[in-house]
């Protein structure tokens, strides 16, 4: 392919579909640099929906990436089940005091009404907007959480532990909630122009739960919930290792998976070949103090193990690039990502 | 004989098999103290179980309920408070910033699973979690995080604590620490733990260090 012809959205659905595009896509999964574009408190740029649109597309000009980064931070859907989100000045807003206090609380949650949450309709907003400015060049990815992994934020680690393992009743009417409310949510975004959705499920990596669990547990409700959402999705592990249930994340339905970097590409790659696109795995807690060179030598590690024969898109391991991470080292792996993801790939032969 | 009933109790912990893991802790024999029992069993199998959630053998959800499990058992042979319980210097521990409890539930239920006694903090800022620490003489501080605004809030408390003169060695986990090696000296840490089996070695080097 022509790298001048092609667009982003060419680029990733070529790989999606284990091919070679012209070069290697790369997802910079960032979303509180934004707020750094546009010069604002995190809190009043996600306070806008046209800060976001206007911090997305900045990124897209200044780092020449694949994609447009819907998602505004996760405790959004906290928020819109009746929690709190704490907003912080130098990190992603988070979960304040779970919504469910005592697992009887259970009982009584309502699947919240998307179009009529104000803090999932600012996410629609800035989604159609964001449409609107890409069109059908820049694929624009919507986030979820998955039902699997959402109790994490309603009601802690420690208490969704007990729930799985000891309430099974309670656990499943908690994941019909959430079921109902994830579709709806997915659907949404999808309907406001998003493109794909990523589907992050943290717990459900092999680095949370076993797979004996998940295939009782979070594999059922993905393959539930997958089917009905009405686009492509891109399940992620946010930093969560996957090897071994990469098969059973293929047969839920899921077209990419967002992998560790604590987990060998190149085996990853393999496991994934002509089943499941990757996308990974640079760390991004380490990238707070990389040099130029450092970050130029883990997006070609990337590459080199991965890149071949499509089936990869460049990007961080959890989902989010911290704020911490300086701007001369997400243009450094911009830089590498230009240089060294051109195809064919014949650098990669020495290695 | 030992290593089989390390065998047997990591087994049961791994199958969350609460009936089993009490059995074996009933069938120890009177001669054998709890206190001992706790060193020679629960510790050793924790720390097996730990080192399978760093290699990525076993799950997060394996370690967790293994924890519990023991801290309720050997809460059953040992209660708090028991002289039994070891000499050891004034610890607490806490999570920082965030409302994320399960590092710290694990870390502080290992700890007392293996005999020591500790102030649990809850989550704290880092103004009265520095008050805190001085006003109990606190000599040991483990610091729970899962966020890395939070992990980088460690450096102030270090930093505050140095000011009033308080000497207190600072122990730090979670997962920014599991992703950047070097995030820990970044803080000021003394120590860091990768998972919540390490605690106990990391404590015990920095008592050998105070002694």
């Amino acid at each position: 392919m022509n790298q001048k012809s092609v667009t982003s959205m060419q680029r990733v659905l070529t790989t999606l579909g284990h091919r070679e595009p012209d070069r290697v896509p790369f997802f910079l999964l960032a979303t509180l640099h934004g707020a750094k574009e546009v010069g604002l408190p995190i809190k009043t740029y996600f306070s806008d929906p046209d800060n976001v649109v206007e911090g997305q597309m900045r990124l897209l000009a200044k780092y020449r990436h694949d994609c447009i980064y819907s998602f505004f931070y996760a405790p959004v859907e906290i928020a819109a089940f009746g929690g709190e989100v704490v907003f912080t000045d130098d990190g992603p807003p988070n979960s304040g005091e779970p919504v469910i206090k005592k697992t009887g609380d259970i009982k009584n949650l309502a699947v919240p009404d998307v179009k009529n949450t104000p803090c999932l309709e600012k996410v629609l907003t800035a989604t159609q907007k964001l449409k609107s400015r890409v069109k059908d060049d820049v694929p624009i990815i919507g986030v979820v959480m998955s039902p699997f992994s959402l109790p994490v934020m309603q009601m802690g680690f420690d208490r969704y532990f007990d729930l799985m393992f000891e309430k099974p009743d309670l656990f499943t009417h908690l994941m019909q909630v959430n079921q109902a409310f994830c579709v709806e949510w997915a659907n949404a975004q999808l309907a406001a122009g998003a493109t794909a959705i990523c589907y992050f499920d943290p717990v459900s990596s092999t680095t949370i739960t076993t797979r004996q669990m998940y295939l009782k547990t979070g594999f059922a409700v993905a393959g539930q919930t997958l089917a009905k959402i009405n686009g492509p999705t891109a399940t992620h592990m946010a930093s969560g290792r996957c090897l071994p249930i990469i098969e059973d994340i293929a047969a839920t339905g899921t077209a990419a998976v967002g992998v560790s970097c604590h987990e060998d590409m190149a085996l990853i790659k393999n496991a994934c070949r002509g089943k499941l696109a990757v996308i990974g795995n640079l760390n991004g807690i380490e990238m707070c103090r990389w040099s130029s060179e450092d970050a130029e030598k883990h997006v070609k590690e990337v590459i080199a193990k991965a890149g071949a024969g499509g089936g990869c898109i460049l990007s961080d391991n959890h989902g989010e690039i911290p704020f911490q991470v300086p701007d001369d080292v997400l243009m450094a792996i911009s830089e590498a990502a230009h240089t060294w993801g051109r195809y064919p790939l014949n650098w990669t032969a020495d290695k | 004989m030992t290593d089989n009933i390390v065998d047997a109790f990591t087994r049961a912990l791994l199958d969350v098999d609460r009936l089993a893991a009490k059995q074996i802790v009933q069938n120890r024999g009177h001669d054998t103290a709890p206190v001992k029992f706790a060193e020679d069993v629960v510790l050793p199998a924790l720390e097996r179980i730990g080192a399978g959630w760093q290699s990525g053998t076993l799950a997060l959800s394996q370690v967790y309920m293994a924890g519990r499990i023991c801290e309720d058992l050997i809460d059953q042979i040992l209660p708090p408070e028991d002289p039994d319980r070891k000499n050891q210097p004034k610890m607490a521990i806490c999570i920082l910033s965030d409302h994320h409890k399960l590092g710290k539930i694990m870390v502080y239920s290992l700890l007392r699973a293996s005999g020591f006694d500790l102030a649990d903090y809850g989550v704290m800022e880092v103004d009265d979690l520095v008050e805190q620490v001085q006003k109990d003489n606190i000599d040991i501080l483990l610091i729970s995080v899962l966020m890395l605004p939070s992990a980088l809030k460690i450096k102030a408390v270090k930093q505050k604590l140095a000011r009033l003169g308080c000497d207190v060695k600072l122990i730090v986990g979670g997962a920014p620490f599991r992703f950047d090696d070097q995030l820990w000296k970044t803080v000021g840490a003394d120590a860091m733990c990768r998972d919540a089996s390490d605690a106990v070695s990391v404590i015990e080097n920095i008592m050998e260090g105070m002694a």
